[in-house]
């Protein structure tokens, strides 16, 4: 930041969607303070068209690398990518949220808004070009995600996993603000354009960057939730109310990778040799206690928990290539596996009603007799997360395989094979339960059209992405070429 | 830039770093050690942060630039949200457990 930022025109436009996002969501929250009760639906219907007209200036934002404010701002095509899938998420989960949330009380303005602000929170670390945009973001992201936690305030256990969450968060921001201040000292820039041009081959070898940038990187995998920084992942998925799971599972996961891909890739680029020692170790530990301990869960919120840690594993595999290949490799990853948990947790909230929440194994008992349509969704978006072809999420495993052989980590590509295969286990015997056993008592789908139709449309995506993944493959080369 | 300082010599940048680091490791041991109560925590995250801020000051002194001051502002404005947050979250807790325990936050297994 040594040129002396004047803010003009030209930045705010680069702006525009977060500055509408920011006076959309503060505008909501004031709106719904004078609604009552029976008019909550006004909320819903704005925060969608919040969404939408947000996704819509961002299609409008120019598509080459600009910066803004100082270089503290870039948009530039991934950020335009991952802002366009994180407003569609976001929309899709308010979407199927709203009839759970209907029939347990929930259904108040707080969960909306809270959830546009963690949207402008995976909007501006998205955008960030220094270490300190990057740190409001995750800061408004996180905050607003302990408060979703805790959102339903009479579940014996929300309250429990948000202070977990909680307090294991702030520990990670911690960690990753003394790894901030540190590489401040070492380099004396918190601008990450700056900090890639002052860094050179020598970079892996100085301690005091390589102190700096371990606690970076603890901070970065407990945001992630890799091992053995996953604590906090079952807990605060199985106890929060499964909309809030359904939000925290995907969204953020894009913002995460973005988080990555600037501190790692763009910013400490030529410190490659020393993260990506700590990535290997990260990621293995992850596809291996991911996989491992998915298995012996009962519980299918945990199952899913610990599905995202294996997951993880994988998109950690594709940065740690440090290659464009591999950072494509890691985004194809990212955005297929947010669209697959989208609709594997939709798939809870469908068999849940009233009183009941549908977050065992054993609740999805023959589902193919009840409602085989469902099951067949269930086994698409299952299959696709073990990584069967011709599902998408084949190609996103392939992808990362490619992109990590290519830089001679055959070894690593063995391991996440097998544990890939460990994986499918745990999937497929959702598909075995659902299909060759008995009924469980009760069992139904009692959702409305409107979400039977979205997670048809979710589902089929998934085979349709993997039908013709060169599409979603074209749209990722260009956003990172 | 003053220089490093020695034994004996003027306060210096490795002084402000050791407390720093001192008060970093103070703070997250509280957080693990601790097993009785819920607001101690909330002290601990604020004392990490609060360590932090004292590496980015000094840091900020040693380079001549102001940047590394203008981050601890964010900081402490972020750190009066978060337990703002945190206690909020305490207040359900305690409603729901009438007890801010630590050794009660362990209804969850698996």
């Amino acid at each position: 930041m040594n040129t002396t930022p004047v803010a003009g025109a030209a930045d705010f436009a680069l702006v525009a969607p977060e500055i509408f996002l920011l006076c959309a969501a503060c505008a909501i929250l004031l709106i719904d303070l004078w609604l009552p009760q029976r008019l909550r639906q006004v909320t819903y219907l704005l925060s969608l068209v919040a969404l939408v007209v947000s996704a819509v200036l961002v299609a409008g934002l120019p598509g080459e690398r600009m910066t803004a404010f100082g270089g503290t701002w870039i948009s530039d095509p991934v950020a335009k990518l991952l802002k366009l899938v994180t407003c569609g998420t976001v929309a899709a989960v308010f979407l199927y949220s709203r009839d759970y949330l209907l029939a347990r009380g929930l259904f108040r303005g707080e969960y909306f808004v809270l959830g546009l602000f963690a949207t402008l929170g995976i909007f501006v670390m998205v955008s960030s070009g220094s270490l300190l945009t990057m740190y409001m973001g995750i800061e408004l992201l996180a905050l607003s995600q302990y408060a979703l936690v805790a959102f339903d305030r009479d579940s014996p256990v929300a309250a429990e996993s948000a202070m977990k969450y909680f307090v294991l968060g702030a520990i990670a921001s911690g960690a990753l603000l003394y790894g901030i201040s540190i590489i401040y000292g070492v380099t004396g820039t918190f601008d990450l354009d700056e900090l890639a041009a002052g860094l050179d081959g020598s970079a892996a070898t100085n301690v005091g960057l390589l102190f700096g940038l371990a606690f970076l990187m603890a901070g970065i995998a407990f945001k992630f939730g890799a091992v053995p920084f996953h604590m906090w992942v079952p807990d605060v998925y199985h106890g929060a109310p499964t909309s809030v799971t359904l939000f925290l599972g995907a969204a953020p996961k894009l913002a995460y990778f973005a988080l990555a891909l600037r501190v790692l890739a763009e910013g400490l680029g030529s410190a490659v040799q020393a993260w990506q020692d700590m990535l290997i170790v990260l990621a293995v530990l992850s596809l291996v206690v991911g996989n491992l301990v998915a298995v012996a869960q009962t519980n299918l919120k945990r199952m899913l928990a610990y599905s995202t840690i294996s997951n993880v594993g994988f998109i950690l595999l594709g940065i740690l290539a440090g290659t464009p290949d591999g950072y494509r490799a890691a985004l194809f990853y990212v955005v297929t596996y947010v669209i697959m948990a989208v609709g594997s947790f939709a798939m809870i909230v469908a068999l849940s009603r009233r009183g009941f929440e549908a977050d065992r194994i054993d609740d999805f008992r023959g589902l193919a007799q009840k409602s085989p349509w469902f099951a067949w969704m269930m086994l698409f978006l299952m299959v696709s997360t073990a990584g069967v072809p011709p599902f998408v999420g084949f190609f996103a495993k392939l992808y990362v395989l490619q992109a990590i052989v290519d830089v001679g980590f055959v070894w690593l590509a063995g391991v996440a094979v097998l544990f890939s295969v460990v994986g499918a286990f745990y999937y497929l015997r959702i598909v075995k339960v659902m299909f060759f056993d008995e009924p469980a008592p009760g069992l139904a789908v009692s959702a409305s059209g409107s979400f039977r139709f979205l997670l048809s449309v979710n589902a089929l995506a998934v085979l349709a992405l993997g039908l013709f993944s060169g599409a979603l493959l074209d749209a990722i080369n260009r956003a990172l070429p | 830039m003053s220089s490093l300082a020695t034994i004996g010599g003027p306060v210096g940048l490795p002084h402000f770093l050791v407390l720093a680091g001192i008060l970093f490791a103070i703070a997250v041991a509280g957080i693990f050690l601790n097993r009785k109560n819920v607001i101690l925590i909330l002290m601990c995250i604020e004392l990490m942060l609060l360590a932090v801020n004292f590496n980015f000051v000094a840091f900020s002194r040693w380079l001549g630039d102001l940047d590394g001051q203008v981050f601890v502002f964010f900081i402490l404005t972020v750190a009066a949200a978060e337990s703002a947050i945190g206690l909020a979250i305490l207040v359900v807790l305690f409603r729901e457990r009438k007890s801010i325990n630590v050794e009660n936050l362990d209804t969850m297994r698996g």
